[in-house]
């Protein structure tokens, strides 16, 4: 018996309590710094040790200096207490020092909810699948160890906690799913998020210089992925629109002032094309679609230059339709401020491009012949498409890039060719993006990875509108066909994934991916949107909150009768086991002819039954006698129970 | 109120379908059933809700959607707790015990024995009386637990365990699910023992004349076996031989007889009176003297033996006479309004 369990808190509780703690803690080592890891192993230890050795808590004032300092640290180290880093090594410290103070039930029941909180603060960092299996690890180990403050025992009471912790997680799970479906969702954020809410993802950035991209060449993270009503294009034409720059400075490519008042003056050619983009995070506003949207997504907006962006920057996982078009004619018209912004070069700077643009425009009579020219200069010098090219000077990089190097990622090429069209008096504009993409059969969508950014030229043509030019194409047309892999020279540092050697590599990783995207599709992108997709899909229609919360309640209260029954087994059906058995004993005779006649005690039915078939007796007498001893007797041992059970169980009338 | 008080407020209503009179009534088992348990949030369920409520924020608000997974997982896990802290005591058997009879001033300690079924382990199990500190038990399947109640017998009387709640909090301790059990246990107090035994000169009988006893040492043959006779007395070898119970008398020097006499302590209050022939009784059963107990209006016939001596003070602990509070079971009418206001007590107090 023990008199004192609500108050008290035993060494094994306290060690499972640790123990758990720990592994909800782990992950978090990541962001936090090593005096903060230091600082929660250390009062970890100290707790341990007064359990086990006897050791003294610190008093109030210590604790209270220690609070100060906790505070003091997480500041210098943050220059803030709140926000997601600050907060969380906030949260870890206090906790380690709330273990200082634990003493009863109650203080390890408020460390016990801190964990759990501290469990939820993880998927600030990340939600994938193994963050989700890591998250039932933690609640399995959380629960295992409010079980064992509840119910103080040994070590080999600790199996048992976390038996029933998973028993009661395995129950938990269809309400839970059932929860996670019909809880109506409301769309965040509800109030400022901190700066620090999101990570800055890799991607595409707001200027371009030599560098830029190929930097990216070698990430095989993916951007996003998008998924085709029909057939996928063909890979050339996978022009994925991002940024698009207007201003040189000499090196590097801007956005420049906008004049996005020209609106812009899209004539379709072809047939439309039409799939879902499920966007990466990136913490930017743009949008990508193919090469040029014909639609804008629901909260986004189409720019002058055929930009799509959001409403507010891609923080998180997006998912939207969109049409292009892959044949088109795009402003026949040019405005003077976008003329002007399209012919804009730096008065001074580059002079041998200059010359050289200067001695091509006296050889073509139209601007399509000045192209052809500059395209078959890219084709037919020794200009080599390379993920590492070399520095380029500092003074006139065009210069050094065209007559020197020759050695360049798709940035270097778009830059000079437009360099060249904005010398010959061709309006022309660099746009980034993304260029072809990875099938996945497995999964049926297109993956676009960051190695797949690239950079092309447009230019505006009297009598054709804005066309597309690919100067890269021309250096290595394998680039647009084939992708990046198969365009690099052998040994430049692609990404593990894109290595042709490795074909068994990339199927795993294809494979993986489907995983990834399903996860990403049906678990992390369900909201609003997709819940009541949900609900139309079964027949339901458009449903209001108030319904989903009924459809809800009624959902819930059928699961929780269900496992009611399963669980409890409710009172009243306590079965007299004995009983049970005994009376399986008397149908198994009755089978025989020898059913027990309702007046006849037990014993009396054993010597009727020994008399008319006496050789049942050496199996009739054991079973009698034991239920008797059981049922009328003191014997309560759950051997002799078991005994009877397999006497009952072997008795056999055939 | 005094134990003795609540003992007495209870006993002054009969009660009905339940015969006997207090203390002498046979265990009744309770089987806690789905009527009888009711279950409320602990305020660590409290604090867990409003732990959830923040994490459904936080998960909304960053759009976390593992945090919608985990949120509600854990609330799925607390609903679940509900039914297993509800099984934790549903079914189970509780047996009020009898509590052996203490003097004023002691400690009674009712034995309260919990039974659980086949079902699987009961754990952490919780006896306690209103305002009283909780004992907890595990109850393994099959294996008869018993837990005590310790109560402090203030005054002489019969002491009623009252009112006790079983109850859980197992596994989670967000929950808590409690029966009330209100037994017919009860427990003789003898008066606490007084500093010093009356004078009672051996052989002082109601009459002035010395009383003397036909028994002595020597053996002087074979009656039948009346209660109160000392067991030491009874001839065995004869009640194997199938002859029924008879007791050996002896003669010889006699055992004086002593009469341990109220009228023989003038001048003190009642209770005073009790508690010396309280110590008399157990001095003259210290000295294995024949004795006897005289009460206005009871008397205890001579005797010896340990049932004598428990009669005896019996006697003592439920004497009500001279200047005693007397019962008072007033009007039909009165009756039934009492009954009424106990019931309603009883109701409010199963809703705390």
């Amino acid at each position: 018996m023990n008199t004192s369990g609500t108050h008290h808190l035993p060494a094994a509780a306290l060690t499972g309590l640790i123990l758990s703690l720990a592994l909800v803690s782990a992950p978090h080592v990541l962001h936090l710094s090593p005096w903060m890891i230091l600082w929660t192993v250390t009062a970890a230890a100290w707790r341990l040790a007064v359990a086990r050795r006897g050791w003294h808590l610190p008093g109030k004032w210590p604790r209270l200096a220690m609070v100060l300092v906790g505070l003091a640290g997480v500041y210098l180290e943050h220059s803030a207490i709140l926000g997601r880093d600050a907060g969380i090594a906030l949260l870890v410290v206090m906790l380690a020092l709330k273990l200082l103070e634990t003493s009863a039930r109650r203080d390890a029941m408020v460390v016990i909810f801190l964990g759990y909180f501290l469990v939820i603060t993880n998927f600030l960092y990340s939600q994938s699948i193994a963050m989700g299996l890591y998250m039932l690890l933690a609640a399995l180990a959380n629960t295992a160890a409010l079980i064992g403050i509840n119910h103080p025992g040994g070590i080999r009471a600790a199996r048992r906690h976390l038996r029933t912790a998973g028993t009661l997680l395995l129950q938990a799970l269809p309400v839970t799913l059932l929860l996670f479906l019909l809880f109506p969702r409301v769309e965040g954020p509800l109030w400022r998020l901190p700066k620090d809410a999101h990570q800055t993802g890799t991607g595409l950035s707001e200027e371009m210089s030599p560098g830029s991209i190929s930097h990216l060449g070698q990430s095989d993270a993916v951007a996003f992925r998008a998924i085709f009503s029909d057939a996928v294009p063909p890979q050339d034409q996978l022009y994925w629109r991002g940024p698009v720059f207007w201003f040189f400075d000499g090196r590097t490519w801007t956005a420049g002032t906008r004049t996005d008042a020209d609106g812009p003056a899209l004539t379709a050619l072809g047939q439309a094309v039409e799939y879902t983009v499920m966007l990466e995070p990136h913490n930017r506003r743009w949008l990508f679609a193919l090469d040029l949207p014909g639609s804008i997504p629901t909260g986004g907006r189409l720019t002058g230059d055929y930009r799509l962006l959001s409403g507010r920057p891609v923080t998180q996982r997006t998912l939207y339709d969109v049409t292009s078009f892959l044949e088109y004619r795009a402003d026949p018209e040019l405005s003077p401020g976008q003329r002007r912004r399209a012919l804009q070069l730096p008065a001074f700077g580059n002079p041998r491009t200059r010359a050289l643009a200067a001695s091509w425009q006296a050889h073509s009579a139209r601007a399509l012949d000045f192209i052809d020219r500059a395209l078959r200069h890219f084709r037919e010098e020794p200009f080599v498409y390379t993920l590492t090219p070399p520095l380029l000077a500092d003074r006139d990089p065009v210069d050094d890039f065209l007559f020197n190097t020759r050695r360049g990622f798709c940035e270097h090429y778009a830059s000079a060719f437009a360099v060249l069209l904005r010398a010959a008096g061709i309006p022309a504009r660099i746009v980034t993006g993304y260029q072809g993409g990875d099938y996945n059969p497995l999964g049926g969508y297109l993956i676009v990875r960051q190695s797949d950014a690239h950079a092309w030229v447009e230019a505006w043509v009297e009598g054709h509108g804005w066309l597309r030019l690919d100067p890269t194409a021309a250096v290595s047309p394998v680039r647009v066909e084939l992708g990046l892999a198969a365009a690099v020279p052998a040994g430049e540092p692609l990404p593990a994934l894109l290595r042709p050697d490795n074909q068994w590599l990339h199927r795993t990783r294809l494979a993986w991916d489907a995983v990834n995207n399903g996860w990403n599709y049906w678990v992390l992108g369900y909201g609003p949107e997709q819940q009541l997709g949900l609900f139309a899909s079964l027949g339901l229609g458009l449903l209001s909150w108030q319904d989903m919360a009924g459809i809800l309640l009624a959902g819930l209260g059928v699961a929780l009768l269900l496992l009611a029954v399963f669980v409890v087994r409710l009172p009243g059906g306590t079965r007299d086991e004995v009983r049970m058995w005994y009376d399986r004993f008397c149908r198994k005779l009755a089978r025989l002819g020898l059913a027990r006649k309702p007046h006849e005690g037990p014993q009396d039915y054993a010597r009727r039954v020994v008399s008319l078939r006496p050789e049942l007796g050496p199996k009739v007498l054991p079973v009698t006698e034991l239920y008797v001893a059981l049922r009328y007797g003191d014997d309560h041992r759950p051997e002799s129970l078991r005994r009877f059970r397999r006497l009952v169980r072997a008795f056999r009338t055939g | 109120m005094t134990e003795h008080a609540r003992g007495a407020a209870v006993g002054a209503l009969p009660q009905p379908g339940r015969p006997g009179t207090a203390g002498e009534r046979s265990p009744t088992t309770v089987e806690l059933g789905l009527r009888r348990i009711y279950i409320l949030p602990t305020r660590h369920g409290v604090l867990f809700a409003v732990l959830l409520l923040v994490m459904l924020l936080g998960s909304i608000n960053y759009n976390l959607s593992l945090g919608y997974a985990f949120t509600f997982l854990l609330g799925s896990v607390a609903l679940v707790s509900i039914l297993h802290t509800y099984r934790n005591l549903a079914g189970l058997r509780v047996t009020p015990g009898k509590a052996q009879p203490v003097f004023a001033g002691q400690e009674a300690v009712f034995p309260i024995h919990l039974y659980s079924g086949t079902k699987p382990r009961r754990c952490m199990i919780g006896v306690q009386r209103k305002d009283g500190s909780p004992v907890f038990s595990d109850v393994p399947p099959e294996t008869p637990v018993a837990v005590s109640l310790n109560v402090v017998a203030r005054q002489r009387g019969t002491l009623h365990l009252g009112r006790f709640k079983v109850f859980s909090e197992y596994p989670l301790g967000l929950f808590h699910a409690w029966s009330w059990i209100d037994p017919e246990s009860s427990c003789v107090v003898y008066p606490r023992p007084g500093k010093a035994a009356p004078a009672t000169r051996a052989g002082t009988a109601p009459s002035g004349r010395p009383d003397r006893s036909e028994e002595g040492d020597d053996f002087a043959g074979f009656r039948k076996y009346r209660a109160g006779d000392p067991l030491s007395h009874v001839a065995w070898k004869a009640t194997a031989r199938g002859q029924g119970l008879l007791t050996k008398q002896f003669s010889g020097p006699a055992q004086e007889t002593l009469w341990l006499d109220w009228d023989a302590l003038p001048g003190l209050n009642p209770e005073e009176r009790l508690a010396r022939l309280c110590r008399a009784v157990l001095n003259a059963d210290a000295a294995g003297h024949r004795y006897g107990l005289r009460l206005p209006g009871k008397s205890v016939a001579p005797a010896s033996g340990e049932s004598h001596k428990r009669a005896c003070l019996t006697a003592l602990a439920l004497f009500r006479g001279a200047g005693a509070v007397r019962r008072d079971d007033g009007s039909l009418l009165r009756q039934v309004a009492q009954r009424f206001v106990a019931l309603f007590a009883r109701v409010r107090t199963s809703h705390p």
